[in-house]
C-alpha cells in the first residue's frame, strides 16, 4: 500500500473496537451509582459503527495486498477485514438491542464492554497469521462469552447456561491448546507460513502433526458449534439473554469460521502432507451438522432453541466453505468466498431472528411456537421483519439467504463435491418447515387467548430499530450481493 | 426504462398502501393499481417487438444490467417483452384493479395489509413476465408465493391454514424440482453460454452446446431438465395428477384472490412451460408429445368431470380451471402456430373468463353466505344484473362464439388438428373437444338449480340487488371477454408472431 498511511493503520478497526470498550469503562466510572443504559449503548454503537466503516474503506481504498505487523503474527488482509465487518456490524445490532432488554437490568453497564470487548478478540483473531495469536485472542473471545452468557444471574437457566458453556469451553480451549503444541512440536514454527513449509517436510512426526491438527480441528467445532462439540450450543443460546445468543451465534460463530478458514488454507494447506487428509473430514462434520441441526431443530416447541438448532445447521452449511476444497482446483476460491458471504448474510439474518426473541422477551409472551401466534395482529412491523429472516434462512429466492446458499452449494458442485451440495439442499428444503412453523404462527394462527396479545404494552425503539435495520439489510443484500461476493471471493482466492 | 418504472410504481403502490389507514386503503389501492395498468397500455402502444425473445428475435424496452457473476456466468436484470409476454402484462394490469374493487365488499379486517400484499403480488407477476434473465424470473417467480401464502392464511376460509400450508409447500416442492432441472442444463452447457440470459441459453441449446456433465451425456440431461421442470410446472398449473392443492386453495381463498390465483398465477406456469420446456427444449417434447398430449387430455376430461360432482360453486369453478388448462398444454405440444398462438390466446382469455367466474359467484356469497347448489334456487329474482353477467360469463366458458373463449379454443383445435409431430393428433384433439360437452353440462345444471326457478333461500340475511361497484367489475370483464372474442387479432397477430419461431424447426421424429 503507497500511501502516506503507516501500516498500523491498518489495524483501525481492531483499535476502534478496543478504545470503544475502554471508554464504555470510563463513561461507566463518570457515575458509577446511576444506570448509564442509554449513553452505553449509544458509545457501543457508534464505536462498532465506526470499526464497521472503517474496515469497509480499507478495503475499498486498499490496495488488496495483505500488510504484516509485529514479526508477521498479525496479517491484515480483505478476509480479516470482511469478517471484521461482520463482527461489528453484529455487534452495533446487539448493542442497539440490548439497551431496550436491559431496561431494567440492575447494571447494564457491563453488558456493553464486555460485548465490545469480545468483538476486539473476535477481530484481532481474524488477522492472526500466528497459532500464538490465535490462540490469544479466541481466549479474548471466550471469556467475556461465558460471562454474557451467565449475565442475568438471578435466572438459574442464564447460570447454568453460563456454567455448561464455560466448562466446555475451558476443555476445548485445552485440546486447542495441545494442538497447537503438537504442531509446534512437529513443525517447529507458530507462523502459518512457516508451519505450512514444515508440514510438507515431516520426518516421522506425521503422527505427532496429525493428532495436532485433529485437536485444532475439535477446538474448531467448538467454537462455530458444530458436531461433535456441538452439546454447548442449544443450552448455552436457549438460557442466554437473547441478545447474547443473538451475538454468539452470528459473529462468535464466524469468529470460530475465519479461524478454520486460515488454518486450512495457510497453515495446513490441502494436500500439503499427504499422511494427513483433512477434507474428508470436514465433508463429514459438514454432512452430520447440516442434519443433525435440521433435523433437531424441526422437532423443538421452542422458538429460540429452534433457532438454536438451526444455527448448528448452518455451522454445517459453511463448513462446506473448508470440506468442498481440492488441490489445486481454481474453485477453492470460489467455494470458500461462497461460505464467507453466506455469514455474512447470515450476520444480519439470523442476529434479527434473536432479536426478535429478545423483543419477545421483552414483551414478556412466552417461548413457545403457541405463545407466538397472532403476534402480527398487535405488533405487524417486527412480525413482517420476523418472517422476511426466517424466509431468508431458510433460502427462499426473494431474500439474500437464496443467493449465498445457492452460491455455496454451486461451488461445492463446481469443485466436484456434488454429494456435499445434495446434503445440503435436502437440509435447505427440511429447513423450511420449521421456519415456516414461525411464520405460520406469527401471521394465521391465532391467540390461545383473546388477552394474550395484552402483553405487548411496550414499542422498545432500539429493540424495532435493529430488527428493522437487520431486515433491511437483508432483503438489500440481495441486488446488492454482487460486491459481497466479489469481494468475499477475491478474499478467498488471496489465500490459495 | 419504462418496464423498470411499472414494477417500481407497483412496488411503491403496495408499500404507500400498507402505510394507508385500513378506511381507504381499499380505494388508494384501486387508485394506484391504475397506474400500472395505463403504464402497460402504454407498453402495448409502442409496442414494436418482432419474433420470439428467446429465439433471437427483436426484444420491446429491452434492458440488460450486470447484476453479478456466478461460476463464470453473469447474472443481470434482463427484462423485456414480446409478443407472447405483452398480452398476460396486460392481462395482469387489467384484473389487479378489478379484483381491488371486488374485494371491498368482503375484505373487512387488516385491509392496509391486504390491498398492500395483492400490489406487491401484482409488482412480483410483472416481473415473472417481463424477466429475460433466469435468475431475475426466479426471484419473482418465487417473490409471488409469499403474498400468496399470507393472502389465503389470512384472509381465508373456515380451513385457510390447510389449504395455506399446501399451496406453499406443493409450490414450492414444486420450485426446487424445477430449479434443479435448470441447473442441470447450465451445467451441461458448460462454457458454451455466458450468462443465465434465456435467449442466449435457448441458442446454445439449439446451436448442439449440451455436453456431458459427471459422466452423464448431454442428450440425458436434457431429458432430465425437460421432466424436471414439467413436473416443477405441472404443480402450477396445475395438472392432473398435481392438481389437489387447487380446488382447497381457490375455495377458501377470498374472491379477489381466488381472481388473481386463476386468473394470472395459473398462467405463470403455462408461461413459463412455454418458455423453458417448449421454447427451450423442442426435440424433447417433440419425442414426448404423445404421453404429454395424453395428459392434456385427461386434464379437459378428468378436470370437467370432478367439476360435474361438486356441490360448492366455487369448487366448480376451480376443477373447470384444470379442464381449461389441459386445452392449454394440448395446444402447446402440437407445436404448430395456431397451437402454440391458441395456448398463448386462450392463457389470456381463461385469465379473463375465470376471473368473471369467480367475482361472480363472490358477489352471490356476499349476498347469501352461501355457495352451495342445493341451499339456494332462484337467485336471477334478487340479483338480476350479477345473475345476468355470471350467466354470459358461463356461456363465455363454454367456448360460445364471439366470445374470448371461443377464439381460444377454437385456435388449439385448429392447431392440433394439422399437428405434425403429433401422432394420432385428431384423435386427441376430438377427445379434447368432447371436454366442452361436459362443461356444459355442469355450468348448465349448476345455473339452472341456484339461479333460475321460484327463489328459495334459507338465510337470515336480506338479499336485494349487489352494489354497484361489486357489479361494475363484472361488466367491465365481460365487455373485455366480448371485444377479444370478436377482435381476437389485437392480441392473437402479435402472439403468432412470436409463436412461429418456436414451431419452426421442429419436425416429426424418426
Amino acid at each position: 500500500m503507497d500511501s502516506a498511511l503507516p501500516n498500523l493503520a491498518a489495524l483501525l478497526p481492531v483499535l476502534l473496537l478496543a478504545f470503544t470498550g475502554l471508554a464504555l469503562l470510563l463513561v461507566d466510572t463518570i457515575s458509577p451509582d446511576a444506570r448509564s443504559n442509554t449513553s452505553m449503548a449509544v458509545v457501543g454503537a457508534v464505536g462498532s459503527l465506526a470499526a464497521l466503516a472503517a474496515s469497509v474503506w480499507l478495503v475499498v481504498a486498499g490496495s488488496g495486498e495483505p500488510i504484516t505487523l509485529l514479526a508477521e503474527a498479525i496479517k491484515v488482509d480483505t478476509m480479516a477485514l470482511f469478517f471484521t465487518a461482520i463482527f461489528a456490524s453484529v455487534t452495533a445490532l446487539v448493542v442497539v438491542a440490548a439497551h431496550d432488554y436491559f431496561h431494567d437490568h440492575p447494571s447494564p453497564a457491563a453488558f456493553y464492554s464486555l460485548v465490545v470487548f469480545a468483538a476486539t478478540g473476535m477481530a484481532l483473531l481474524a488477522a492472526a497469521n500466528s497459532l500464538a495469536v490465535v490462540f490469544v485472542a479466541l481466549e479474548m473471545v471466550s471469556l467475556p462469552s461465558y460471562v454474557l452468557v451467565a449475565y442475568l444471574k438471578e435466572n438459574r437457566g442464564s447460570v447454568e447456561a453460563g456454567m455448561k458453556y464455560f466448562l466446555v469451553g475451558a476443555l476445548s480451549s485445552a485440546i486447542f491448546l495441545f494442538g497447537i503444541s503438537l504442531v509446534y512440536a512437529a513443525t517447529g514454527s507458530l507462523l502459518f507460513a512457516d508451519v505450512a513449509e514444515g508440514i510438507g517436510s515431516l520426518d516421522g512426526l506425521a503422527g505427532v502433526a496429525g493428532i495436532g491438527i485433529v485437536m485444532i480441528v475439535g477446538g474448531v467445532a467448538f467454537k462455530t458449534a458444530s458436531v461433535p462439540f456441538h452439546f454447548w450450543a442449544p443450552e448455552a443460546y436457549e438460557g442466554a439473554p437473547a441478545p447474547v445468543s443473538a451475538f454468539l451465534s452470528s459473529a462468535s460463530k464466524a469468529a470460530g469460521f475465519v479461524v478454520a478458514f486460515r488454518l486450512f488454507t495457510e497453515a495446513f494447506p490441502v494436500g500439503a502432507s499427504p499422511a494427513i487428509d483433512w477434507v474428508l473430514a470436514f465433508g463429514i462434520l459438514a454432512a452430520v451438522t447440516m442434519t443433525l441441526g435440521n433435523f433437531a431443530a424441526a422437532v423443538q416447541e421452542e422458538v429460540k432453541r429452534m433457532l438454536a438448532y438451526s444455527s448448528i445447521g448452518h455451522a454445517g452449511y459453511v463448513l462446506i466453505g473448508v470440506a468442498a476444497l481440492s488441490q489445486g482446483s481454481s474453485g477453492n476460491g470460489a467455494v470458500m468466498g461462497a461460505a464467507m458471504a453466506h455469514l455474512l448474510v447470515y450476520g444480519f439474518m439470523n442476529t434479527g431472528a434473536f432479536l426478535f426473541v429478545a423483543m419477545a422477551e421483552r414483551w414478556g409472551v412466552g417461548r413457545t411456537f403457541e405463545d407466538y401466534a397472532g403476534l402480527a395482529k398487535r405488533a405487524p412491523v417486527a412480525s413482517t421483519a420476523m418472517a422476511v429472516f426466517m424466509f431468508s434462512l431458510a433460502g427462499l429466492p426473494p431474500f439474500a439467504g437464496f443467493f449465498s446458499k445457492y452460491f455455496l452449494f454451486m461451488g461445492a458442485i463446481d469443485n466436484g463435491f456434488l454429494w456435499l451440495a445434495a446434503v445440503g439442499a435436502v437440509n435447505s428444503v427440511i429447513s423450511l418447515y420449521y421456519y415456516s412453523r414461525v411464520v405460520k404462527a406469527l401471521f394465521i394462527d391465532d391467540p390461545a387467548s383473546s388477552s394474550a396479545l395484552d402483553a405487548i404494552d411496550v414499542r422498545p425503539t432500539g429493540l424495532y430499530a435493529a430488527v428493522v435495520f437487520a431486515a433491511v439489510a437483508t432483503v438489500l443484500l440481495l441486488p446488492g450481493f454482487g460486491p459481497v461476493i466479489e469481494t468475499a471471493e477475491a478474499a478467498a482466492s488471496a489465500l490459495f | 426504462m419504462i418496464l423498470e418504472a411499472l414494477i417500481g410504481v407497483t412496488f411503491v403502490a403496495a408499500l404507500l398502501v400498507l402505510l394507508a389507514p385500513d378506511a381507504w386503503a381499499g380505494r388508494l389501492a384501486f387508485v394506484l393499481s391504475l397506474l400500472p395498468f395505463a403504464g402497460s397500455l402504454y407498453l402495448w402502444s409502442g409496442f414494436d417487438a418482432a419474433g420470439n425473445a428467446l429465439k433471437g428475435g427483436d426484444i420491446a424496452y429491452a434492458t440488460q444490467v450486470e447484476w453479478l457473476e456466478v461460476g463464470g456466468r453473469t447474472v443481470s436484470w434482463f427484462v423485456g417483452l414480446d409478443g407472447i409476454s405483452l398480452p398476460l402484462v396486460v392481462l395482469t394490469t387489467f384484473l389487479v384493479p378489478l379484483a381491488i374493487v371486488s374485494a371491498w365488499t368482503p375484505i373487512d379486517a387488516r385491509q392496509s395489509q391486504f390491498y398492500g400484499l395483492m400490489l406487491f403480488m401484482e409488482a412480483n407477476l410483472l416481473g415473472v413476465f417481463t424477466a429475460l434473465d433466469f435468475f431475475l424470473w426466479f426471484v419473482f417467480w418465487e417473490a409471488v408465493l409469499v403474498p400468496m401464502y399470507f393472502l389465503i392464511g389470512v384472509w381465508g376460509g373456515p380451513r385457510r391454514k390447510y389449504a395455506a400450508i399446501k399451496f406453499f409447500v406443493y409450490t414450492n416442492a414444486a420450485s426446487l424440482l424445477m430449479f434443479i432441472g435448470f441447473m442441470s442444463l447450465t451445467f451441461a452447457l458448460g462454457d458454451s453460454v455466458s450468462s443465465f440470459a434465456l435467449p442466449e441459453i435457448t441458442g446454445a441449446i439449439a446451436n448442439g452446446g449440451l455436453g456431458e456433465f459427471f459422466g452423464i451425456a448431454g442428450g440425458q440431461i436434457a431429458l432430465f431438465a425437460f421432466l424436471a421442470m414439467f413436473l416443477g410446472f405441472a404443480v402450477k398449473v396445475p395438472i392432473v395428477p398435481f392438481h389437489t392443492w387447487l380446488p382447497d386453495a381457490h375455495v377458501e381463498a377470498p374472491t379477489p384472490v381466488s381472481v388473481l390465483l386463476a386468473g394470472v398465477l395459473l398462467k405463470m406456469g403455462t408461461y413459463a412451460l412455454l418458455r423453458f420446456n417448449f421454447t427451450m427444449l423442442p426435440e424433447q417434447a417433440s419425442a414426448l408429445a404423445v404421453p404429454i398430449a395424453a395428459i392434456a387430455v385427461i386434464s379437459v376430461i378428468y378436470g370437467a368431470m370432478l367439476a360435474l360432482a361438486q356441490k360448492d360453486l366455487k369448487r366448480i369453478v376451480a376443477y373447470s380451471s384444470v379442464s381449461s388448462m389441459g386445452y392449454v398444454i394440448l395446444g402447446l405440444i402440437v407445436f404448430t402456430e395456431y397451437g402454440v398462438g391458441g395456448a398463448t390466446f386462450q392463457m389470456v382469455a381463461h385469465g379473463l373468463i375465470s376471473g368473471l367466474m369467480f367475482m361472480a359467484v363472490g358477489v352471490i356469497y356476499n349476498a347469501t353466505h352461501t355457495r352451495m347448489v342445493g341451499d339456494m334456487s332462484g337467485m336471477a329474482d334478487r340479483m338480476p344484473i350479477a345473475v345476468g353477467i355470471l350467466v354470459a360469463g358461463a356461456f363465455g366458458y363454454m367456448g360460445l362464439p364471439l366470445m374470448a373463449g371461443f377464439a381460444g379454443e377454437f385456435f388449439i383445435f385448429v392447431g392440433s388438428f394439422a399437428a405434425p409431430t403429433l401422432p394420432y393428433a385428431p384423435v386427441f384433439t376430438a377427445l379434447a373437444m368432447f371436454g366442452i360437452v361436459i362443461v356444459a353440462g355442469y355450468l348448465l345444471s349448476a345455473m339452472q338449480s341456484t339461479l333460475f326457478g321460484p327463489f328459495e333461500i334459507e338465510t337470515d340475511y336480506d338479499i336485494g340487488p349487489a352494489p354497484f361497484h361489486d357489479v361494475a367489475p363484472l361488466a367491465v370483464l365481460l365487455v373485455a371477454i366480448i371485444v377479444l372474442g370478436v377482435a381476437p387479432d389485437i392480441f392473437f397477430e402479435m402472439i403468432r408472431d412470436a409463436a412461429v419461431p418456436v414451431v419452426e424447426g421442429v419436425t416429426v421424429d424418426g
